[in-house]
């Protein structure tokens, strides 16, 4: 199924991922062709597979609900932009 | 007597541990000579960050306590790389992408922390492709690594392969004795056949993921880069064992991988896959494969014929899965707890603004296909039929394994090839993976290692497989098709 530009503008949207208007043409163009490529699985038989999500096979483990970390707000703010007080900062949500 | 130092650079591993173990060496002496070479070589641009005096100062300390009649390890005074994609405690790490430029670890991944237990010093972090993602290390976005290798009379920069292509260049180069290299879809194994050493992808599982930038969480997996097969295999021993910060990490005993090189291969059954001879496959590395056979069989091993019938779709079903995990795993990179920050008006501008900065062309074409297949209305269509496929994949592996011990197959289907040459179509760039995909998508444990040269004079690889969790018969088969190649050629530079 062909990407065009509409459709690449939406999915960069739904990314949160900025593309240039002049971008827009080139990357449906690629887009297109691997979802193209992609499509050749259509010719596999999956009917009565299981999805395979993981090849671990295995359960999750429980651990006891306790803290194994913390109290190191400064080591864990340490690479922020602009930290305030041991907490990550942005622009304004609420006016 | 200690040897010259103009050879501790050509040193294995295991050759290395001995001399410091008989006290024929210091590892001062030895990791000095490393980081000279690391400096003579910066041309090959195989590091983002170089620690040498951290490394030395670790060296004499691992000298001191040798004197006392204490080691810490396997590992203990062995200089490694370690790929920029495993954080460092207090050293950058950037996955080689600018939206992680300058982001300083407060924690150690559990591989490196595993490796340090053991003794080895870091001499710097390697150069990659951005976020892991590409064949041939072009995408990275502190410039591209070269191959030291050279075609003969020809004097063009080769790719190294990628992604772990400053970990493979740095091998290859002399400038350490093993480097860490991860895995998600052939990213250990393929730049190492560019670059005539063995790269090992183990079992799904067999080593932590925690602390390592994720990529594709369902098939990234961590590996040895080394000059020989035994050195991959002294390495795994450190890297591996059951991690509970990492919830598919397995709780099994790590083996005596070393010890099972030894093992030989008489009466092991070699598995041949003819769906792997695929189209546009190099006719020489095709006569390496038959040539690998052979040695195999003159071993004492069996050669059988498998099938492995979904093989074509391998790729077509990596290239759905692998997106659309990196897509939600990239999301992390938004500006506001570490990296790059684009500032903007409101909060979805500065996410925007910074991911369109941060991300360079083939992430952001990643995210966007990943987006795109996990999106209301193709969820079904690509990204589940992708899951159903993976299914088939490793299905057909363990019917396969109910015939033979191991697979044999090559790494790649052509040698390394020039700069620019593959990188303006992404389809072409992914077929570089088209023999070491399907053990990815079935978790299985996996080896690349040099067999011989290409009529103009580059190394080329062979490739095998193993079952879940026995990379012990893995090493066994690799050690004897490894003395069976007496593989010695050195690549131009380093």
């Amino acid at each position: 199924m062909a990407v065009d530009r509409d459709t690449v503008r939406r999915i960069a949207r739904l990314a949160r991922l900025e593309v240039p208007e002049s971008d827009l043409e080139t990357l449906a163009g690629e887009l297109s062709n691997i979802i193209g490529w992609v499509e050749q699985l259509d010719e596999v038989d999956t009917a009565d597979i299981a999805p395979m999500a993981s090849v671990a096979e295995m359960k999750l483990r429980w651990r006891d609900d306790v803290v194994t970390d913390g109290g190191i707000p400064e080591k864990v703010t340490s690479n922020a932009t602009d930290p305030k007080s041991g907490m990550f900062t942005v622009p304004k949500v609420v006016e | 007597m200690a040897p010259p130092t103009g050879s501790l650079t050509e040193l294995t591993l295991a050759a290395a541990r001995d001399l410091l173990a008989k006290g024929e060496m210091s590892a001062a002496e030895l990791t000095e000579a490393h980081v000279a070479a690391m400096e003579a070589n910066r041309g090959l641009n195989a590091f983002v960050t170089e620690t040498p005096h951290v490394a030395i100062e670790a060296a004499k300390v691992s000298d001191t306590r040798r004197a006392k009649g204490e080691t810490l390890g396997a590992l203990d005074g062995i200089p490694l790389a370690i790929k920029d994609l495993f954080c460092t405690e207090g050293v950058q790490t950037t996955a080689s992408s600018h939206i992680l430029e300058g982001f300083i670890p407060p924690y150690e991944s559990t591989v490196t922390a595993k490796l340090k237990a053991a003794g080895a010093l870091m001499l710097g972090k390697t150069n990659l492709d951005e976020f892991a993602m590409g064949s041939s290390n072009e995408t990275s976005y502190f410039g591209n690594v070269e191959n030291p290798w050279r075609r003969r009379g020809d004097n063009r920069p080769l790719v190294p392969g990628g992604s772990s292509g400053g970990s493979a260049s740095a091998v290859a180069a002399g400038l350490c004795l093993g480097a860490t290299g991860t895995d998600t879809g052939g990213s250990i194994r393929q730049p190492a056949a560019f670059c005539g050493i063995v790269g090992m992808k183990p079992t799904y599982g067999r080593c932590s993921r925690w602390g390592i930038v994720a990529f594709a969480s369902s098939l990234d997996q961590a590996g040895p880069m080394a000059k020989t097969v035994r050195d991959s295999a002294i390495m795994l021993g450190a890297m591996a064992g059951f991690d509970p910060k990492d919830s598919t990490s397995a709780d099994l005993p790590v083996p005596d991988f070393e010890a099972a090189c030894a093992g030989g291969v008489k009466g092991l059954r070699i598995g041949i896959p003819a769906e792997y001879a695929v189209d546009g496959m190099n006719p020489e590395i095709a006569a390496l494969w038959e040539t690998g056979k052979a040695m195999m069989r003159d071993a004492g091993a069996e050669i059988v014929d498998v099938s492995l019938p979904h093989t074509k779709y391998a790729l077509p079903t990596y290239y759905i899965i692998a997106p659309a995990e990196a897509s939600s795993n990239l999301a992390r990179y938004d500006g506001v707890r570490y990296g790059l920050r684009v500032d903007a008006d409101d909060l979805t501008g500065m996410y925007e603004k910074t991911r369109g900065a941060g991300f360079g062309r083939e992430v952001k074409r990643r995210i966007l296909i990943g987006t795109y297949v996990l999106s209301a209305g193709y969820y079904d269509a690509y990204y589940i039929k992708a899951q159903k496929v993976r299914a088939l994949i490793a299905r057909d592996f363990r019917d396969a394994f109910e015939r033979c011990d191991v697979i044999l197959t090559p790494t790649t289907p052509g040698p390394a090839f020039a700069m620019g040459e593959k990188s303006s179509d992404p389809i072409a760039m992914y077929l570089n993976d088209v023999l070491t995909v399907p053990a990815s998508l079935a978790g299985l444990p996996a080896i690349s290692l040099p067999v011989g040269l290409s009529g103009d004079g580059l190394p080329l690889g062979l490739h095998m497989i193993g079952r879940a969790f026995d990379e012990e018969t893995l090493f066994r088969a690799a050690q004897a098709l490894e003395d069976a190649a007496g593989f010695d050629a050195k690549p131009a530079r380093g």
